[in-house]
């Protein structure tokens, strides 16, 4: 591991504070992915601002939204009350990842922001355009079964790891920043990037931004909800694939539908034109074949992938079915 | 400061990149933490911080400044065990033992996570006011523990017999 210096910040603005004066500082949560890749030298920062202590109540805003701290543990999060009745997805997406031990040391923040887990990014002797832009990817002809199937590039088809993520994407949250130029807000359906030809910039975050909050609306109060994940064991594994749905059925139509894909891709996958084609439509099997043929349209096999597709499909068919 | 099994503790952390594994097992001497993979995927280095369970591992020792830390010396001592201790000698909880320091202060975390109402993947309602820890319910909240002499029952059963009252 590359030396480097380590501060705590109590509140948000010494916490940008810091970052923004001290060369080469990034943000420390509870570090288990940050530490990790520091330990291999593939994340090398001078700095650390360790921002797990700061205030992290869970709470409803005046404006109705649910309001999440980005320092809050995911342990937190998934036990909090009003989140397992209201916002159960985002209980049912966090328990579903990671150990427990994990999920007592990761915060909001730091999941959302988690680096991907190909393995070739991993390995240092490997060919890697995220970690070595220009470098090429190993992943192409290579182990690519964990990878993505939709919004690929030929420079990188890393897939982002978090299922809390694909909750929040299925949920409309948004991601609250402060930064040396002030505070915004960005839909969290925007803060990944696809990959392109520049797979090492992953997101929005302007540097030396911080997440501070992420807040979600309440959900249509009467929609059905569900995260569904596949793995290769039943536990503490990464997805193969996932799926958060909402849907809201009156007499047998369904009014509303959303649905976020997991394990497909560099970002949790909105699956616009799914929930466009459901929207309105019988509450049947036919129309949620349907709507998971129109969500995977676009959706390509690499040479170890291809089953993701079939297997997406029957998740977001049986989730639909189940909540209908 | 670090409060180590009841006993503040005046180790200088010279170099930020010390783990707090590293830090218990080499500064403060405790090897009842162990180093499996040093990368957040054996629960080998699983230790108790303001109560919780955490890696070690993947802790910097700067971040525990401040907060106490239990590890297996301080669950219980030679003659003096603490009954989930016991219940995994008698249930064969182990063979080599490598990963029990781990196992037993996990379960520890455990026992309160379920009495704090933390749901887990197979809670038969996310939202419930409190759950039961059912043998499914043992294994999934426990499968950050791995271990590879493969003493699962042994590990399932002990843990059952301490907080539930005996395997059904
Ligand atoms: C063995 C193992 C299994 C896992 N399984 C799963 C799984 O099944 N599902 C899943 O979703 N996850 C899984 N994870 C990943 C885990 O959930 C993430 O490592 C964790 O959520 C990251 O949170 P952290 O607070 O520890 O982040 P850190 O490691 O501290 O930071 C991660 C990144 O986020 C940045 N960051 C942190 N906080 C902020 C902030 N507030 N604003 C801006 N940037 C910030 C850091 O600079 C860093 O780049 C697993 C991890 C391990 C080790
Ligand atoms: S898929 Fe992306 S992260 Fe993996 S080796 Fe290729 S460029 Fe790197
Ligand atoms: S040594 Fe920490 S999880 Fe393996
Ligand atoms: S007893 Fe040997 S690893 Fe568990």
């Amino acid at each position: 591991m590359k030396p480097f210096t380590y501060q705590r910040a109590d509140d948000v603005a010494s916490a940008v504070a810091a970052a923004a004066t001290t060369p080469g500082a990034v943000y420390l949560g509870g570090g288990t992915n940050l530490v990790d890749l520091m330990r291999q030298n593939i994340e090398r920062p001078a700095a650390l601002v360790d921002i797990s202590r700061l205030p992290a109540r869970i709470e409803i805003g005046t404006d109705g939204r649910l309001r999440i701290p980005a320092a809050a543990t995911n342990t937190d999060v998934a036990a909090d009350p009003v989140v397992r009745r209201d916002f159960r997805i985002i209980a049912e997406a966090i328990v579903n990842g990671a150990s427990g031990q994990i999920r007592n040391m990761a915060t909001v923040g730091g999941n959302l922001m988690q680096r991907t887990r190909c393995l070739y990014f991993y390995d240092a002797g490997a060919h890697c355009n995220k970690r070595e832009p220009g470098s090429g990817c190993d992943a192409v002809d290579g182990h690519n079964r964990m990878h993505a199937v939709l919004g690929a590039s030929p420079h990188c088809m890393a897939t982002h790891p978090s299922d809390l993520a694909v909750a929040l994407a299925a949920l409309d949250a948004r991601v609250h920043l402060a930064g040396p130029a002030g505070q915004r807000t960005v839909e969290l359906r925007d803060l990944h990037r696809l990959p392109g030809d520049t797979p090492h910039v992953e997101h929005t975050l302007e540097p030396g931004e911080l997440i501070t909050t992420v807040s979600v609306p309440a959900p249509p109060a009467e929609a059905r909800s569900a995260y569904r994940k596949v793995r290769e064991r039943a536990s503490y594994a990464f997805a193969l694939v996932s799926v958060a749905a909402l849907l809201e059925v009156r007499d047998g139509t369904v009014v509303s539908a959303r649905l976020a894909l997991g394990g497909v891709a560099a970002k949790p996958w909105r699956a616009a034109s799914a929930e466009a084609v459901l929207t309105g439509a019988p509450a049947t099997r036919a129309s949620f074949e349907r709507a998971a043929d129109v969500a995977l349209a676009d959706a390509r096999p690499l040479t170890h992938n291809g089953f993701k597709i079939p297997l997406m499909r029957r998740v977001i068919v049986s989730t639909l079915e189940e909540l209908s | 400061m670090i409060v180590i099994n009841g006993t503040p503790h005046e180790i200088a952390i010279t170099d930020p990149r010390r783990s707090l594994l590293d830090h218990l097992r080499t500064d403060a001497g405790l090897h009842g933490p162990k180093k499996g993979c040093d990368q957040g995927g054996c629960g080998a280095c699983t230790v108790l911080l303001d109560g919780r369970r955490v890696l070690a591992c993947l802790t910097l020792a700067a971040q525990a400044d401040g907060r106490t830390v239990t590890t297996v010396e301080g669950v219980g001592r030679d003659g003096d065990l603490d009954p989930l201790q016991e219940a995994f000698i008698n249930h064969d909880g182990f063979q080599c033992g490598y990963c029990t320091p781990g196992q037993v202060c996990s379960a520890i975390g455990m026992a309160d996570e379920v009495a704090r109402g933390v749901p887990s993947r197979v809670s038969p309602e996310i939202g419930a006011a409190s759950f039961d820890l059912s043998p499914d319910e043992i294994r999934e909240r426990m499968s950050g523990n791995l271990c590879r002499c493969g003493a699962y029952n042994g590990i399932v059963a002990a843990i059952e017999e301490t907080y539930v009252g005996g395997p059904r």
